[in-house]
């Protein structure tokens, strides 16, 4: 049984480390003077400095469409989870599907249809709502999904049935009732959202133009025409950015699962 | 305020008739209760009232002198108290009693006074500031009952209100209930399966069956003088005494019964602490069990009738099963009563 428990450590940390020591490597590249020499060339932080310094506006980018990405999927996705808990039944499933579709078909293929429909609209095609649009469809199954499944554990209708009997019309109950009792589904969403707006490559390298980089197709961009510490340190900003996102969408997502228990 | 229906009745999309055409009046401030077995339409009813369902087309439900039939249900000043009681568990107890009052728009120092007042009333004052998770069963159905009642409602509904809550806080919540109903001093209308409880709570009892009021009156009255088979079945668990009537003579597998009047076409009925013990009694039958309830024993016997027949023995003993008895049933405690249709 002891060794059993050693075997099973063992293996747990070696999986860890096989994961990690690349990830540490990498962080350790962007913050070393000449990663051909090693560390002995010394630390700096310079590399950042760089990549701050020629790539700041696609972080920007990156958060704008996030956020954007965020109330729209929020205006969109909220009262449309809400439709679907209301009325149960074949259609609501079909509708569900369909919003899931952008899941199951590759990135690269949503994006080429965009372009082959929108792509002669100049304005919008160069501008970053072309962007957005595709990451709006790709994160909106995750926060209808999120949030129907909280709507779908609490005893919807008889919670607006009660405060309709009080006197509220539909749109307080939806503000008063529904969206408070879908928030910890509504937050979880949120950051699933806006985790993937940031971290989204596939489609998003279809759509850029190169005035237009997010923060991954900048990342690609340096991989390939700088040298390996500005990349590098490019890697280190992005887990800066999005590990805590990670982390906060775990414990949201632990708090709506709570709930749909 | 006085409840009036006119040919209130409901089907679903699928042709079931929940609810046939019915009609009921209540009065100013009497509380009457919807009793009958789960499918009866009580439910119904009482969703249709509350502007929670719709009505078949012909319906008409005024309360006092307004047409409210087209009224959605913000508008139709109910309070109602739910099976699960549906609080809101985003407020706390004292968000819940004062939500009524906010969507009327009342200045805040109005709805604080009046919160406070309501949470006296039902003796919440220690849990006003507590999340709704934190509060027991028994404090959770006061909790909807004062935030059904906080607004001043017209009309109060409480769909079997205290069904949720555990056999022995029940019967001591029945009673609360029953003390702050009449304190309200509102028009109110509850629903429930149970016949104490209904009995307990009303001043008039509507007993339903499939989709109709089969009866409405005070409960002695349901009890005393039920009008239907079905009625002194719910009511009182009258058991059938099935045998043939000849003029005013019942005759039993067990033995004949003096009916005292001629009832021909008649069913014949008893309840069972009307069926005595008694050596010179009419009729014969076994004891097959016996159970002590304290005050009393509950005999089962056979042979007596086709099915068994209970009786409620008050004595310091009682018969051994296996033994065989003699019973008797006075006259004036069998109910004869138009034989129910098939389908009850």
């Amino acid at each position: 049984m002891r060794i059993g428990k050693a075997l099973q450590l063992a293996v747990t940390l070696l999986a860890a480390a096989f994961l990690l020591v690349p990830t540490i490597q990498s962080v350790l590249a962007g913050v070393t003077v000449n990663y051909f020499q090693g560390i002995r060339s010394g630390l700096t932080l310079d590399w950042i400095a760089v990549v701050w310094g020629l790539y700041a506006s696609s972080i920007f980018l990156s958060l704008g469409i996030a956020l954007a990405c965020l109330c729209v999927t929020l205006v969109i996705g909220v009262p449309a989870a809400y439709a679907l808990a209301r009325n149960p039944g074949r259609l609501s499933r079909a509708v569900e599907e369909f919003i899931s579709l952008p899941l199951a078909i590759p990135g690269l293929a949503l994006a080429l249809a965009l372009l082959q429909l929108y792509g002669s609209y100049k304005g919008f095609r160069m501008s970053w709502t072309f962007i957005l649009v595709g990451h709006v469809l790709y994160t909106l199954p995750f926060m209808v999904r999120s949030v129907q499944s909280v709507l779908a554990a609490i005893d919807l209708k008889t919670l607006e049935e009660g405060a309709a009997t009080l006197g509220a019309g539909p749109a307080r109950r939806f503000v008063d009732v529904v969206v408070p009792n879908a928030l910890p589904g509504i937050l979880a969403g949120a950051l699933t959202v806006v985790t993937l707006s940031i971290g989204e490559f596939n489609l998003t390298w279809m759509l850029h133009t190169p005035f237009l980089k997010t923060l991954p197709v900048g990342l690609a961009d340096s991989y390939a025409s700088m040298r390996l510490e500005i990349a590098s340190a490019y890697t280190l900003i992005f887990f800066v950015m999005i590990v805590p996102l990670l982390l906060a969408m775990q414990w949201a997502s632990a708090r709506a699962q709570q709930i749909t228990k | 305020m006085t409840l009036t229906l006119r040919t209130v009745a409901k089907t679903y999309p699928g042709g079931t008739r929940a609810l046939l055409p019915t009609d009921l009046d209540i009065a100013e401030g009497e509380i009457v209760s919807l009793l009958g077995p789960s499918g009866c339409g009580k439910t119904t009813l009482l969703r249709i009232i509350a502007g929670l369902e719709t009505a078949d087309a012909g319906a008409s439900i005024r309360f006092k002198d307004d047409d409210m039939t087209h009224q959605p249900v913000e508008r139709r000043k109910v309070g109602m108290v739910f099976q699960s009681y549906a609080l809101f568990p985003n407020m706390s107890v004292r968000g819940n009693i004062g939500y009524g009052l906010k969507m009327q728009g009342l200045p805040r120092a109005q709805i604080d006074a009046r919160v406070d007042e309501v949470i006296a009333l039902c003796r919440l004052e220690p849990y006003a500031g507590r999340a709704i998770t934190a509060l027991s069963g028994g404090q959770r159905q006061r909790v909807a009952l004062a935030r059904a009642f906080a607004p001043r409602p017209r009309l109060l509904l409480l769909d079997e209100p205290l069904s949720a809550l555990d056999a022995a806080l029940r019967g001591q919540l029945r009673d609360e209930l029953a003390a702050l109903l009449r304190q309200f001093g509102i028009t109110a209308i509850f629903v429930t399966h149970d016949q104490d409880e209904a009995m307990a709570i009303a001043d008039r009892v509507a007993v339903m069956s499939q989709g109709r009021v089969a009866q409405i009156g005070t409960p002695e009255v349901l009890y005393r003088a039920p009008e239907t088979a079905f009625v002194a079945r719910f009511v009182g668990n009258s058991m059938p005494l099935g045998g043939r009537i000849d003029g005013d003579k019942l005759h039993l597998p067990g033995g004949t019964l003096d009916l005292g009047a001629p009832s021909d076409g008649k069913a014949a009925f008893v309840r069972a602490e009307d069926v005595r013990l008694a050596e010179d009694g009419p009729l014969t039958a076994r004891v097959t069990a016996v159970t002590f309830l304290g005050t009393h024993y509950r005999i089962a016997l056979s042979g007596a009738t086709d099915d068994t027949l209970f009786c409620l023995h008050q004595g310091q003993s009682a018969p051994k099963p296996g033994q065989t008895v003699r019973l008797a049933i006075a006259p004036q405690s069998i109910l004869t009563l138009t034989p129910e249709k098939a389908a009850a």
